[in-house]
């Protein structure tokens, strides 16, 4: 299904540099079985502070070969400071391009690099293997805010779609795509207007989770305007049961408030399928 | 590709369509152009090839003519089988299915749930079979359907449909297979088996895509999906599509004339090729149950390569197979299949499907034969998970 340039090809079939070298002056590793793909890169500098050689093993897909491939083609013979300004974004053009689910390949082989180039730095200390940089993110592909903020910087996303094609992140149970959001909103100075793009699959907790959130921070605002508030009473499926507070109670609008505002909001930001009532509870 | 022709063994995806079959269905795109409804005989001539090419998908499952629905495709059945049977029976009724199911029934299932109904997804062991006392714990009613499929796309690996759909009648609630993958591979008679639907579709067994089939068993409601007309009964209103179902019906009589030659020769030419990959393969382990499967899938995990790797350099040798990596999807997760049976992560990013129909000749099994342990040795030259590999 996927398109590959003829370059990607050439290297997925015929990889440069595969192997591993003994006592490496960098080494770097990434990834791991359950991300779906890992990469191991050693290299070795020569008298003059030049790649003079560098060699790498992957466990992934076509473009995953292709990037880490091109990537030790890109070092060899090159300076560690001409080495540290190869991107992400450098290693998928040099393939004349990567198909957009697939960029994450070229993210890995860039961290990897970094990854040897710091091992190199530090005088090889041993990686420990658990060690992150940074707050996770993304629990099921183990990805840090510091590599979601820097994928989004070098690469100009705008969309947790966008995200997750460079770094996995959000991809599996999307219980992240509120936090990644987040890290949009800081980057972009909040242009999107800080709305949680609505997920179709969340599960109860995450759904009561949402709502409460989207009360505090889009709902309420508007209703103290006019000297109301609400707060949720319960989740029953997508039957959402609220309670109004201060001028909202028994104000003759309040029937109105419920549908255009709390549930407007209520569906722009967890779900479209949610209907909100009052909640007759005391 | 090297100029020759291309070995396809990835027939669970779909399927060539039979010459026969083409050169039935090419009248009807030519000259036979009435509308069956039509009271002039223009259309009746044609409306009498569409009640012959029900009669031979009956007949190929063991059914009557009037219990068969024509549809555009098997997604389309297990839509109407299941929402159909929702919204006959209402807010009360429920869902039983298993982790494995085609998103075709699971996502129609999950879709059900969110409208309010309520749903059980039974859980299956590490070769794909179901836990022999799944409905122990089940509430099953007359407001019950269950969903279970006849053999399982990925692994090949066949359910105890007798049996399960034996254990829902007892308790009074109704039963659907989707059959897509079962149906002209092997035997399915619905008079011995009492499942109340079965879903069938025309592009896995020879016919063309967008045709497909479900059989409902007399006295069984559902309501109707596609409103409109009265076509097929008022159960799936819209114009016929006449040439593909004169294509799918043509295909079910090839099927069940082929049927004997399908378990026999197919499931040899399977068995040559699976028990040559699992001993000339360093890491190779087969999914799923080996006993209960179709003749014509094997499911074969290589140990620390990656999927996606194995198709791109099967495809430089003309062979096309299939993967339950999540690298050949765009989805980042690998197969739900192998996940729920707990094959581990390495190896169902590894896993690589072959599935071989009547097409399949010695000569193109021999080729995978020879070309896969190649590249299984050159990819995990590649593996950082393989220790002095070179």
């Amino acid at each position: 299904m996927w398109n590959y340039t003829d370059k990607v090809r050439d290297h997925y079939l015929n990889p440069r540099n595969v192997g591993e070298i003994q006592h490496p002056d960098g080494f770097g590793e990434i990834g791991n079985l359950t991300c779906g793909d890992a990469l191991r890169l050693t290299f070795k500098l020569d008298e003059n502070g030049r790649v003079s050689d560098i060699r790498f093993k992957t466990f992934g897909c076509g473009s995953a070969i292709a990037s880490a491939s091109v990537l030790t083609e890109m070092c060899k013979g090159k300076t560690l400071d001409d080495i540290k300004k190869i991107s992400n974004k450098d290693i998928a053009e040099a393939l004349g391009g990567l198909p957009k689910e697939k960029m994450h390949c070229s993210v890995m082989g860039q961290e990897a690099l970094e990854a040897a180039i710091k091992f190199y730095e530090t005088g090889g200390e041993i990686p420990v293997k658990d060690q992150v940089e940074g707050k996770i993110i993304c629990t099921c592909f183990g990805v840090t805010d510091k590599t979601i903020e820097k994928a989004i910087r070098e690469n100009g996303l705008n969309t947790i779609e966008e995200v997750t094609n460079f770094t996995k992140a959000g991809g599996a149970c999307g219980g992240c795509h509120g936090e990644i959001q987040k890290i949009l909103d800081k980057i972009h100075g909040n242009k999107s207007g800080g709305k949680i793009k609505s997920s179709p699959r969340l599960t109860t907790l995450q759904k009561i989770d949402r709502i409460r959130e989207v009360i505090t921070t889009d709902i309420n605002p508007i209703l103290t305007q006019d000297g109301g508030s609400c707060e949720l009473v319960d989740v029953d499926g997508n039957d959402v049961f609220i309670k109004f507070k201060g001028h909202c109670m028994g104000c003759a609008f309040s029937g109105l408030t419920l549908k255009s505002v709390v549930e407007k909001k209520l569906h722009e930001a967890v779900s479209d399928q949610l209907f909100v009532k009052l909640s007759e509870q005391e | 590709m090297k100029n020759r022709e291309l070995i396809y063994l990835d027939n669970n995806a779909t399927t060539r369509i039979a010459p026969e079959v083409l050169e039935e269905m090419l009248p009807f795109f030519k000259d036979l152009y009435g509308n069956p409804s039509s009271i002039y005989r223009f259309g009746g001539k044609v409306h009498r090839y569409i009640e012959e090419a029900r009669e031979k998908v009956a007949s190929l499952i063991g059914a009557s003519a009037d219990e068969i629905i024509f549809t555009s495709c098997g997604s389309e059945s297990d839509n109407l089988a299941l929402k159909g049977f929702c919204n006959y029976f209402g807010e009360r009724s429920q869902i039983i299915t298993s982790e494995v199911e085609h998103p075709a029934v699971r996502n129609t299932a999950r879709y059900l749930k969110d409208k309010g109904h309520a749903l059980v997804e039974c859980k299956v062991d590490n070769v794909g079979m179901l836990e022999t006392d799944i409905f122990e714990e089940c509430q099953i009613d007359e407001f019950t359907i269950a969903s279970f499929m006849w053999a399982n796309n990925e692994t090949g690996v066949i359910f105890p449909i007798d049996e399960l759909a034996a254990k829902v009648k007892a308790r009074g609630g109704f039963f659907h297979t989707d059959a897509v993958q079962a149906v002209g591979k092997i035997d399915i008679d619905v008079k011995k088996i009492p499942v109340d639907m079965l879903s069938l579709s025309g592009h896995k067994l020879h016919a063309p895509k967008g045709v497909g089939a479900i059989y409902i068993r007399k006295g069984v409601k559902v309501d109707p999906v596609i409103h409109g007309g009265h076509q097929e009964n008022g159960i799936r209103a819209g114009t016929e599509n006449v040439p593909l179902i004169v294509g799918l019906g043509k295909a079910c009589e090839l099927a069940s004339r082929h049927l004997k030659e399908e378990n026999v020769r197919v499931r040899a030419l399977r068995d040559r090729l699976e028990n040559s990959l699992l001993t000339s393969c360093k890491g190779a382990k087969l999914n799923g149950n080996k006993a209960h499967r179709l003749p014509n899938t094997t499911n074969i995990s290589f140990e620390a390569i990656e999927g996606e790797s194995i198709l791109l350099h099967l495809d430089e040798n003309g062979i096309a197979a299939s993967s339950g990596s999540a690298c050949t999807t765009g989805s980042l997760e690998p197969s739900h299949v192998l996940t729920a049976m707990g094959v581990p992560y390495t190896f169902a990013h590894s896993s690589t499907r072959f599935s071989l129909s009547r097409y399949t000749t010695d000569k193109e099994i021999d080729s995978v034969i020879a070309a896969m342990p190649q590249i299984v040795e050159k990819l995990r030259k590649l593996s950082p998970f393989i220790e002095n590999a070179d």
